[in-house]
């Protein structure tokens, strides 16, 4: 019996820690297993107590990238348990919020840590060496990115100005229209992305996957929406927990999700794409097609491609927002507490992010449940693992251990902004 | 009032115990500095591409960031990377993974590194969720900041 261990040891970062180990028996791979430390556990616990006006900026401290997914999954749900509308002029700018997380997120996964694996380079480094101006594009997209969520959150990290209800501050028609100049060049760079990452070479390969995602009659997806996938689920996030479920597998410390009674499944941009095609602004479309994409994609290496085309849209809908923007007359409406339950999912840049809390009549918080989308795409990730290696087992441990790496990537897990993986063991048995 | 030449960036995450070593060494150089020395302090979270854009026009740049690259706990080293590289058991300095390591070599390749950029690394010993700074850290910090200001006052004299 031949035995083949690839093992990538532990990631040492603060907003998210990994490892990987696939195991290779007699030509196949008996195990794939992803290990992710979850800080959204240790939150859980400490909020119990808080009170409620504190989720948004405890849950922001979660993720460094992804900071303002947490904010608005924490203030949907809040507001759901409170009994509480925010006005139109609040959603817009809520989405404003989004499109410049998106923007930062995805811009800094294409650029510096998925496009190299595809250009054989070891890390955004080597590229930035060889291809500065390339890589220059990438920073002024995420700088437009930075400079959107400083605009609306107040600041780039964690930002402050999000509250229960709305916004402490609502910013001006005239700094918004100031902002524009910077997300309509952003939006130009983004449409040489798209072309540029989809002249890559992507492994030829499809699973045939459950997406889900939220999904809005006239929108692609952010706040709001229903939870469906492209087999027939069709729920409020209110019935998460009855079609949902979390659970231990073994040899793995993190918890992995499944749709009961059905299995694993697959969210983020690839889901969102798949499942909100016909909602995306006509100028994403038309990239799409003119780079050959069309409505429905089950390759996940080119995930790179449709994070491209949401940046595209991210930057366009931006713009639409602040085209459209009046100062809203109050920046948030009144949040008293009551005593409830809320649930809610939005639309963090790497897929699905459920909160649920359940509140005292004080407003403190008694109960807190985070699902984020890493955990939720964690199986899927080790059936990719056990699905694609089988064909590649001939190439050496080095590349075989890149391969394994860029198929994790393709899922953008806070794992991935550690570049590359930091140890490689192989047992041959 | 003179036009502020020397950045001092304090990298880390306060949440994650010796990993605030650089904020809290932000924090009291912005307590001691004087507004017209010439100098600006900012505090940063450590994400590569945004320390780029914070370095980029500066003529000089000095960062302080926790370590845990298994020297003794509490000490501090300082690497002038302006022409070298951090050494390699820094490479995942702070734990911030895409940090700054990869900050000052992603400067460099872009040319916008500036010609006098200094790293003090504090190596740490707690990095839990929730926990102080240690008390060696705490030591360790006041003594790199005055460090800073004895280096600066005579670049700046």
């Amino acid at each position: 019996m031949t035995t083949r261990t690839i093992k990538v040891g532990a990631l040492a970062r603060v907003e998210g820690e990994g490892a990987l180990k696939v195991t290779i028996r007699d030509g196949k791979v008996k195990h794939a297993e992803l290990n992710i430390f979850e800080p959204p556990r240790f939150f859980e616990g400490f909020m119990q107590g808080r009170a409620f006006t504190e989720a948004p900026d405890i849950t922001a401290r979660i993720c460094g990238i992804c900071p303002v997914a947490y904010q608005m999954s924490a203030v949907h749900a809040m507001e759901a348990a409170i009994g509480v509308e925010i006005t139109p002029e609040i959603r817009a700018l809520r989405r404003l919020l989004y499109c410049g997380e998106w923007i930062e997120s995805h811009g800094l996964h294409v650029y510096m840590l998925h496009a190299p694996d595809f250009l054989g380079y070891p890390g955004a480094i080597e590229l930035a060496n060889d291809e500065p101006e390339i890589v220059k594009r990438g920073l002024a997209m995420k700088k437009a990115g930075n400079q959107t969520v400083a605009t609306v959150g107040g600041r780039e990290i964690h930002p402050v100005n999000i509250k229960v209800g709305g916004f402490y501050k609502a910013p001006s028609k005239e700094v918004l229209n100031g902002l524009a100049e910077k997300l309509k060049e952003g939006r130009d760079i983004a449409l040489e992305t798209v072309r540029w990452v989809a002249g890559f070479d992507f492994p030829d390969v499809e699973r045939d996957y459950e997406f889900v995602s939220l999904s809005h009659p006239h929108e692609y997806p952010f706040n709001e929406g229903r939870i469906v996938s492209n087999r027939g689920l069709d729920i409020d996030a209110t019935a998460y927990h009855d079609h949902f479920e979390e659970f231990h597998m073994p040899q793995s410390t993190a918890l992995h999700s499944r749709i009961k009674g059905r299995g694993f499944y697959f969210c983020g941009p690839m889901a969102r794409y798949n499942l909100n095609f016909s909602k995306l602004p006509a100028v994403a479309k038309e990239i799409a097609k003119e780079v050959g994409l069309g409505p429905a994609c089950n390759n996940p290496y080119q995930s790179i491609i449709i994070r491209s085309i949401e940046l595209v849209f991210a930057f366009d809908e931006a713009l639409r927002i602040i085209n459209d923007y009046d100062e809203p007359a109050m920046p948030a409406v009144p949040a008293v507490p009551r005593a409830g339950v809320g649930h809610a999912a939005t639309e963090a840049p790497r897929g699905m992010l459920y909160h649920r809390y359940q509140l005292a009549v004080d407003g403190s918080i008694e109960q807190a449940t985070i699902i984020p989308p890493t955990s939720q795409n964690q199986a899927t990730i080790e059936e990719d693992l056990t699905t694609f290696i089988p064909q590649w087992l001939d190439m050496n441990n080095d590349d075989l251990r890149w391969r394994c790496e860029q198929t994790v990537r393709n899922y953008d897990p806070c794992i991935s902004c550690a570049t590359h993986f930091l140890k490689l063991d192989i047992d041959r048995g | 009032m003179a036009e502020p030449r020397t950045l001092i960036i304090g990298v880390g995450n306060s949440d994650r115990g010796d990993d605030g070593a650089g904020l809290a060494a932000a924090s009291r150089l912005l307590e001691r500095l004087r507004i017209d020395d010439g100098i600006r302090v900012i505090e940063h979270w450590g994400e590569a591409t945004g320390l780029v854009d914070a370095m980029t026009g500066w003529d000089e740049v000095l960062i302080v960031d926790a370590a845990s690259s298994g020297a003794t706990p509490g000490s501090y080293r300082i690497f002038e990377v302006g022409e070298t590289a951090l050494p390699s058991d820094l490479a995942d300095m702070s734990s911030h993974g895409f940090g700054v390591p990869q900050a000052i070599e992603l400067a460099r390749a872009l040319s916008s590194l500036p010609a006098r950029c200094r790293v003090y690394a504090i190596e740490g010993v707690v990095f839990d969720i929730g926990a102080p700074l240690s008390d060696v850290v705490q030591e360790a910090v006041k003594a790199v900041v005055e460090d800073i200001l004895l280096s600066t006052e005579v670049m700046h004299a």
